[in-house]
């Protein structure tokens, strides 16, 4: 009659994750069992016992989920499903559970939800199952089972205040060479480091100097154009990425969102605006925040979206001519369901291209594309996870081809990295932009 | 036979109004502390005009995308749930009860209209009955007390409809129908029927992050 939570005989995703299998050869059952009542005790409350009281184990949140829907409605993939895979036993055992139903709980929460919370606008109660899905990946991360890739940016972010172990003169001569390449372009241009007092802190994720440059060229370029009062930080702190967030070292997200904050206040500068990455301002604007003790961030924030919109209402750029080609936009969760930038995103999208064709679902409502949350940096192992974990965004994609379209507009880091691999896994063959590219292309440029 | 009945249509039910009320009072205000201990900011974000916005588009039928997608189940869902809670107040036995032990009285239905009534909410209880062992995804979140819950609902509509019908036994029945109206009453504070209690705070609360914070729409 009543189902058990998890079943022997399934066949379990398997993946080597040394980060996985050698923090859970580390656990015994005492000590699984003092980490998650300590946690629990100390760091939850009223919410989640709420959530999990109140649920009616009706099921009506499944079809929010794009796992869900890409695997067949298979229920273990649903919201509910996954809190009764993990926190639902949990609590139920008071914590006693082996090491195995903490790898089984790992892998859930890091790799099979993006934390999107979609899902809260289908549960009619608004149980915020990625809240619980952070829970967690907390006890995990307090465990110390994290997957390795992620935990790699993790330690990356402790040691250099960035993901991706960018040394503090690689990240200047980043700056540098790519003032001197746009400067062949429009000889005036700079790109002003550390310049105290200027009306905007232009921060970035450590992968566009890595290996998206071309991204901190074309900002550089619309913003000279549009003539941007804007500094750059030569310090730690430039960066506004958190993968700590998501592996649940809320510590070292608070360290991080501090560098980040007081850098901006060093420089005196009136507000920050941030490079088109979804979750680094999740991260800056709700969640490491409030572990900050901030409601809202101490120095307004907003995301390049909100930048674009401003600079083509304002007239400050000017199109030469609209890009040619049919294009539909995805909305990244974290800056839609994060802070409602749909419209002003659609403003800049008409602004700039002939032709929009929406992708259906959209806004609030679209899928997320399942890189988000941290999976796509819990490694290559699980690839696979996240594209038979999103086979809807492809079939959304490709109704929104037959429709005619044949760019997808993504302001996103994350949503590129996971609309790619479907992209190739599917044989979808769209184009894929960031506003930016878009922008840059089409605007007007001075001789 | 004499001496059950007035037990249970005496002190019974004194003391189902008091466990249900004082229940709901008490699970209220402990989650109330508990929350400004442990998750204070709820209350620094929790917002009058975002929360309601949001309830009033969940207690709207088909006000949701949610609704809009499974019209069946909702047309049912709040058939049932307007049900459950319209038959009880306004059943014209349980009014002459209340007027006889406390002299007021307000508007009722017509027993007929009752009859209709108790038969969809019955009807209702099917259905979710059925749903829950049809439904993969209910299923697999299905345990035990799932199905207790919903005898729990069921009894006092299915034993009310038997008595009015002076079907075989009812004087039984009717006994039974009390101890079940009372049961139902009293597990509402300790069990999942709580929703009906915590649905304003748990929605409202993420209608106020959505709204407020995320100024995105949560349904
Ligand atoms: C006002 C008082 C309320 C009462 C007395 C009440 C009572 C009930 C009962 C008796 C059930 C069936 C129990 C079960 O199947 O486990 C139920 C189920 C349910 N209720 Fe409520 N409820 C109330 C308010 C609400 C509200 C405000 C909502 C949200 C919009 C809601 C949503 C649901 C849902 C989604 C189910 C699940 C049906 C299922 O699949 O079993 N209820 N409620
Ligand atoms: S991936 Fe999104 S929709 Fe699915 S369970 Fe996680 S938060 Fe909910
Ligand atoms: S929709 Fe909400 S109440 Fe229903 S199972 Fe999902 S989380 Fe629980
Ligand atoms: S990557 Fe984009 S769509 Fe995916 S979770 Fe982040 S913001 Fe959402």
């Amino acid at each position: 009659m009543a189902e058990p939570a998890i079943n022997k005989k399934d066949e379990i995703n398997k993946v080597v994750d040394e980060g996985i299998d050698k923090g859970i050869a580390r656990l015994t059952p005492e000590k699984i069992k003092q980490v998650i009542n300590k946690v629990l005790a100390s760091e939850t409350g009223a919410r989640l016992k709420a959530y999990v009281e109140t649920c009616v184990h009706c099921g009506l949140c499944s079809e929010a989920c794009h796992y869900y829907l890409s695997h067949d409605n298979d229920p273990k993939y649903s919201p509910a499903g996954k809190v009764k895979q993990t926190i639902w036993e949990i609590l139920k055992k008071k914590g006693n559970v082996d090491p195995e139903f903490i790898r089984n709980a790992s892998r859930i929460a890091y790799t099979e939800c993006n934390l999107c919370r979609r899902c809260a606008m289908y549960c009619p109660f608004g149980i915020d199952i990625a809240y619980l899905m952070s829970i967690v990946r907390r006890l995990c991360h307090m465990l110390g089972v994290t997957p390795l890739y992620i935990q790699d940016t993790a330690h990356s972010h402790s040691a250099c205040l960035n993901q991706m172990w960018v040394k503090e003169d690689e990240w200047i001569d980043s700056l540098f060479w790519q003032e001197e390449e746009a400067q062949d372009e429009i000889s005036s241009l700079r790109i002003p480091l550390e310049k105290e007092g200027a009306e905007t802190l232009y921060s970035v994720i450590a992968p566009e100097p890595k290996f998206r440059a071309q991204l901190i060229y074309q900002a550089a370029v619309i913003m000279n154009v549009a003539g941007v009062d804007f500094t750059m930080p030569a310090t730690p702190g430039w960066d506004n990425s958190d993968l700590c967030m998501f592996t649940g070292d809320y510590e070292m997200m608070g360290r991080l969102k501090k560098a980040h904050f007081e850098t901006a206040m060093r420089l005196k500068v009136k507000r920050i605006v941030m490079g088109e990455c979804g979750h680094a301002f999740r991260s800056v604007y709700d969640v490491g925040n409030r572990w900050l003790a901030w409601k809202m961030p101490p120095i307004p924030i907003i995301h390049a979206v909100e930048l674009y919109y401003e600079l083509l209402k304002e007239g400050k750029i000017k199109i030469t001519k609209k890009y040619d080609k049919p294009v539909t936009f995805q909305d990244p969760c974290n800056i839609v369901r994060g802070k409602g930038l749909h419209e002003k995103a659609r403003y800049v999208v008409n602004a700039i291209c002939e032709e929009f064709i929406e992708m259906h679902p959209n806004r609030e409502h679209n899928y997320c594309c399942c890189a988000g949350g941290g999976v796509i940096n819990t490694g290559p192992q699980y690839k696979m996870t996240r594209i038979k974990g999103n086979r809807i965004k492809a079939e959304q994609l490709f109704a929104t081809k037959a429709r005619g379209a044949k760019v997808i507009i993504a302001p996103c880091h994350n949503c590129h990295g996971g609309i790619e691999d479907i992209n190739h896994h599917f044989g979808l063959d769209m184009e894929l932009h960031f506003l930016g590219d878009i922008i840059y292309k089409v605007m007007e440029k001075p001789e | 036979m004499h001496d059950i009945y007035n037990f249970v249509s005496g002190p019974l039910v004194w003391a189902s109004f008091i466990i249900f009320f004082a229940g709901c009072l008490y699970r209220l205000i402990s989650m109330a502390v508990l929350a400004r201990k442990k998750d204070v900011f709820v209350y620094e974000y929790m917002s009058f005009k975002f929360g309601l916005r949001s309830i009033l588009h969940w207690i709207t039928p088909f006000g949701t995308v949610k609704w809009r997608k499974n019209p069946f189940f909702t047309i049912v869902t709040f058939t049932f749930h307007i049900c459950i809670i319209f038959i009880p107040i306004f059943l014209s036995a349980h009014i002459i009860l209340w007027k006889e032990s406390w002299g007021v009285s307000w508007w009722y239905i017509s027993d007929t209209a009752a009859d209709v009534l108790t038969i969809v909410a019955i009807a209702s209880c099917i259905f979710f009955l059925v749903r829950r062992i049809v439904l993969p995804e209910v299923k697999y979140l299905t345990s035990i007390s799932d199905y207790v819950i919903l005898a729990i609902v069921a009894a006092p509509f299915i034993t009310g409809f038997w008595t009015y019908h002076q079907w075989p036994g009812f004087r039984i029945m009717g006994i039974l129908h009390i101890i079940a109206g009372e049961t139902m009453l009293a597990a509402i504070p300790f069990t999942r029927l709580i929703h009906m209690i915590f649905f304003p705070f748990t929605r409202g609360y993420m209608g106020s992050e959505f709204g407020a914070v995320r100024h995105a729409k949560d349904w």
